[in-house]
């Protein structure tokens, strides 16, 4: 599994090879389900995955009038890497936020229908204990303006962890790929670090209170190609371990690292399914003028 | 070749156009700089002369020779600490609320609104208000506590603004990512905002005890002694303040008293440019904090 994990990382780089990387991805999905099967409750399963985010009938309004997600029902399947594609402004941003309810810190926004976490419907629990357990990385680096330690540990210690924190942030920081590059300078100030660095160690942020989902909007958007690879090489790393959705914008990146890809389209879900068939025989006519760059 | 014959670029003339505003720009920002210096040169020169220890630890008296200011240095110290013992919390906790709490609609917009005016309303005017609450209705008499009272009234909408600017200049995404991680607004809250609009809320603090240190008018009005031989020693007492003196003394007849308000007039310009610094060297060193 680890081999077939690095050739696909080797290849990722080459958007051409899309199909293969699914293929692989495939294979290790394979070895990962009968453990996630055993986890699998009253979910409705599609496939061989366990069903890690359900929605059904999603809605969302921006004040009165603008109505950002129309009946929005899908499955996102555990232990994949889910990809949400579309032109600007199709919802993506705001669907991926319905996850783990950030779109409430936002005033005057409306939501109808159902999304379950693990069988539970999130918007009937404490949204506090919902976020928790899902992780988020943001479109630009938000790093605390604190030391490359205290970002890691924070959301940790808040959480009331008693562990070895020491332990922990090099976990973190060894998952996220960043141990190598800071493990001299823990205890310098986070701003300190570039661009790509700053992402991943946002990524290790979010994996200290042991998330099983991690949500990513637009996570490389503000990366320069190097720091995305390096960026995609981590995600395709973590894809056994976590559930993952990724917003994107772009369609090379949700082919390199995706293995569902959910396709928007003004505030509509317009086609989902494996990535290799949607970028290679999508059922849609949108979709097809999309993936083949006709539009967006 | 393009034919640009429907332009006339005439450049000459837009650079002197230019050259002129710059000028006069210029020219606006010396007389300001000028009256000022002025002022501060000829109030040093009428009353350094006066500066001696015995001014500064000596008492009021009826001959000029032998005043002192202790008992206002001490009366503004202490006007100073209520001022600050009250408007921080309030300042700070209605700015937390208002930012962080409240929902968007009517109500706040109500309260925004009158915040925003009640920061313009004259000082003789809450002068009037701390006579009317503090002095005679919860009967503090002409006290330190009164006046102190009177005068965090007067600055608090300056603090509460400089509060809500420092937490509106911090970026969404780390209240977005602290509550991903599964923060609690409290924790948001006490972990990152306020460490992180400290600088902001420190330099709107020490600009409003700085305008409160040199009021006078509410101090007249809610009826601070003009010349005590006492310093005050509870929070009932009776008391005196640096501008309190510079107003007296600017009243009598002589030249001799003239100078020294112009001598107490430097100590209380020396008692502001040391609350800026302080707020300056304040606000680096919690910049530095956080970038550490």
């Amino acid at each position: 599994m680890a081999s077939a994990d690095s050739s696909n990382v080797g290849s990722s780089t080459q958007a051409n090879t899309a199909p293969s990387t699914n293929s692989t991805a495939d294979a290790q999905q394979a070895d990962a389900t009968p453990t996630a099967a055993g986890r699998a409750g009253d979910a409705a399963s599609e496939g061989e995955a366990e069903t890690k985010i359900a929605v059904s009938n999603l809605n969302f309004w921006y004040g009165d009038d603008t109505h950002a997600l129309q009946d929005i029902t899908m499955d996102v399947k555990a232990n994949r890497v889910t990809a949400l594609i579309g032109p600007s402004g199709c919802g993506k941003s705001t669907l991926i936020r319905c996850f783990n309810r950030m779109n409430e810190l936002i005033p005057n926004t409306t939501l109808e229908g159902r999304v379950h976490v693990n069988g539970q419907n999130i918007y009937q629990a404490d949204p506090v204990a919902v976020r928790r357990h899902i992780g988020m990385v943001f479109q630009k680096p938000n790093p605390f303006p604190k030391t490359i330690y205290k970002n890691v540990i924070w959301g940790a210690r808040i959480n009331g962890y008693t562990g070895d924190e020491d332990a922990l942030v090099e976990r973190c920081l060894r998952q996220a790929a960043l141990w190598d590059e800071v493990k001299d300078s823990l205890h310098g100030s986070a701003y300190n670090l570039s661009g790509g660095q700053q992402q991943r160690l946002c990524i290790a942020r979010a994996l200290a209170v042991e998330p099983d989902i991690l949500l990513m909007d637009e996570p490389t958007s503000a990366l320069d190609p190097v720091a995305t690879g390096k960026f995609e090489d981590t995600i395709s790393e973590l894809r056994s371990e976590y559930t993952i959705v990724v917003v994107t914008h772009s369609m090379q990146q949700a082919s390199r690292v995706s293995d569902e890809t959910v396709f928007l389209y003004m505030g509509r879900l317009i086609e989902m399914g494996a990535t290799e068939q949607v970028f290679t025989r999508p059922q849609k006519e949108r979709t097809e003028a999309y993936v083949t760059g006709r539009f967006g | 070749m393009k034919d640009h014959s429907a332009f006339h670029p005439q450049l000459d003339k837009r650079r002197r156009y230019g050259t002129l505003i710059a000028g006069l720009l210029f020219a606006a920002t010396m007389l300001g700089l000028l009256v000022l210096a002025t002022l501060i040169v000829d109030v040093v020169t009428t009353g350094s002369g006066w500066l001696s220890e015995q001014f500064l630890t000596g008492y009021p008296t009826a001959r000029p020779e032998t005043s002192g200011i202790w008992p206002a240095i001490v009366g503004s110290l202490y006007l100073m600490l209520i001022v600050a013992a009250t408007t921080v919390p309030l300042g700070v906790g209605t700015a937390l609320y208002l930012e962080e709490y409240a929902d968007e609609g009517g109500l706040k917009r109500i309260i925004q609104l009158n915040i925003t005016n009640l920061a313009g309303v004259p000082s003789v005017v809450y002068g009037i208000l701390g006579l009317g609450v503090f002095v005679y209705l919860f009967d503090m008499g002409s006290s330190l506590l009164a006046a102190g009272l009177t005068l965090s009234l007067l600055v608090l909408p300056i603090v509460v603004i400089s509060a809500q600017e420092a937490l509106r200049s911090i970026p969404q995404g780390v209240r977005e990512s602290a509550f991903a991680l599964g923060a609690t607004r409290s924790q948001v809250i006490w972990h990152h905002l306020i460490p992180m609009a400290l600088p902001g809320i420190m330099t709107g603090v020490i600009l409003s005890l700085s305008r409160a240190v040199g009021e006078t008018a509410p101090l007249v009005l809610v009826g601070a002694s003009l010349a005590i031989n006492f310093t005050p020693a509870h929070l009932l007492d009776d008391f005196t303040a640096l501008p309190m003196l510079v107003f007296q003394w600017t009243e009598e007849p002589g030249a001799s008293f003239q100078e020294l308000a112009a001598a107490a007039i430097i100590v209380l310009m020396a008692f502001l440019l040391l609350m800026n610094l302080s707020a300056i060297l304040l606000r680096n060193h919690f910049e530095d904090q956080l970038a550490g």
